[in-house]
């Protein structure tokens, strides 16, 4: 225990903090935010203990950014603290996104409008086909390649409902992760 | 009657909050279908439109879950998406927040890891693959998806990327060169 105690984070600073982080996550990155707030700035927690929720939060299902909110709520106030940041990082955002969705409706028939937002969709897609390529250069051997090739077939080619799909694919992949893991 | 539709709301996205691996992009596929091919809450071309939305908006990707509940069932039917996205994921993640941290650096965890990564992979490339294949979505739409991944990953912000592509777009019709 070589860090002196952590500040205790009230839950209003919790609620606070994570309100300003949800508005702040245009386009991903929020991690990063989230470090800096977090761990730097207020040291609520050590480099350590949140790194380990980065990793959680990507393995487990659910937004990686709401994720790591709640874990870190969680490790700073229990159940209160999670249920806050969560708050804190949906709320706003839910309430901004429903706002455009009705300004859309409204002013959604302006020429070029559906053409300007497909463009701006190909953008956001190509955020997400990043967020892929990296993890996809990060896997090593062949069984990672082909688990992702199986998956992308499945899901993106055939069409298939995705749930049966990874029921097979997980088990089948964690085995073969299993097989590798003195490889790697 | 509003209550089925919160209902069918409730039971197609609470399953998918847990198979969210990597948040949204790897539930857009099957959000859509269900959407739009099973429920007919919403056209593919609204989708699409919901889709750029919620990029261009704060939070989180998967909050277009909130706007295809909207489109379904009101501002009753956002919230009801939103939860049922959310709530199960949450519980599973804060219950394995606890077992987690008793775990430690271990062989297991590694291995767990290392085969949802590229399950992960798949959903994402399968995802941004559907979204692509929707109606009125044509070369220069894979010209900007193949230009701004490239920006990207030389490390460019996302938001700039976002805004250049809005104008591109905006001059292109202005000239009459795309749109009709």
């Amino acid at each position: 225990m070589a860090d002196a105690m952590p500040p205790r984070a009230s839950l209003g600073a919790i609620l606070a903090v994570f309100a300003a982080l949800g508005m702040a996550s245009f386009g991903g990155g929020l991690p990063g935010w989230m470090h800096r707030e977090v761990v730097r700035k207020r040291r609520w927690m050590t480099e350590e203990n949140f790194l380990a929720g980065v990793a959680l939060g990507q393995v487990l299902p659910g937004a990686n950014s709401v994720n790591l909110a709640l874990y870190i709520g969680q490790q700073l106030r229990g159940w209160p603290g999670a249920a806050l940041a969560a708050l804190g990082i949906l709320g706003p955002p839910f309430l901004v996104i429903l706002g455009l969705a009705l300004l859309h409706a409204r002013f959604g028939e302006v020429p070029g409008m559906a053409v300007v937002l497909g463009g701006v969709a190909a953008a956001g897609l190509a955020n997400s086909l990043t967020v892929g390529l990296r993890a996809a250069r990060r896997m090593r051997g062949l069984w990672p390649w082909a688990v992702a090739a199986v998956t992308f077939v499945a899901v993106g080619v055939l069409r298939l409902p995705m749930i049966p799909v990874v029921l097979v694919v997980i088990p089948a992949s964690v085995a073969l992760a299993w097989r590798a893991r003195h490889a790697a | 009657m509003p209550l089925d539709r919160l209902i069918a709301l409730v039971l197609v996205f609470a399953p998918l909050s847990l198979v969210s691996l990597g948040g949204g992009p790897s539930i857009f596929a099957e959000m859509q279908r269900q959407a739009v091919e099973v429920h007919g809450w919403l056209t593919d071309e609204s989708f699409v439109a919901l889709f750029a939305i919620s990029r261009a908006a704060p939070g989180p990707g998967s909050l277009i879950a909130a706007l295809v509940g909207w489109e379904a069932a009101g501002f009753a039917g956002a919230l009801v998406a939103a939860v049922a996205l959310y709530l199960p994921s949450s519980l599973v993640l804060l219950a394995a927040g606890l077992w987690w941290r008793r775990r430690g650096d271990s062989p297991v965890r590694r291995v767990i890891e290392r085969g949802l990564a590229p399950v992960a992979v798949g959903l994402i490339f399968a995802g941004v693959l559907t979204l692509m294949r929707a109606e009125g979505v044509g070369l220069p739409e894979w010209l900007t998806l193949v230009g701004c991944t490239a920006w990207l990953m030389r490390g460019a912000s996302p938001y700039l990327v976002m805004a250049a592509a809005a104008a591109a777009y905006a001059g292109l019709f202005r000239i009459g060169a795309i749109g009709a």
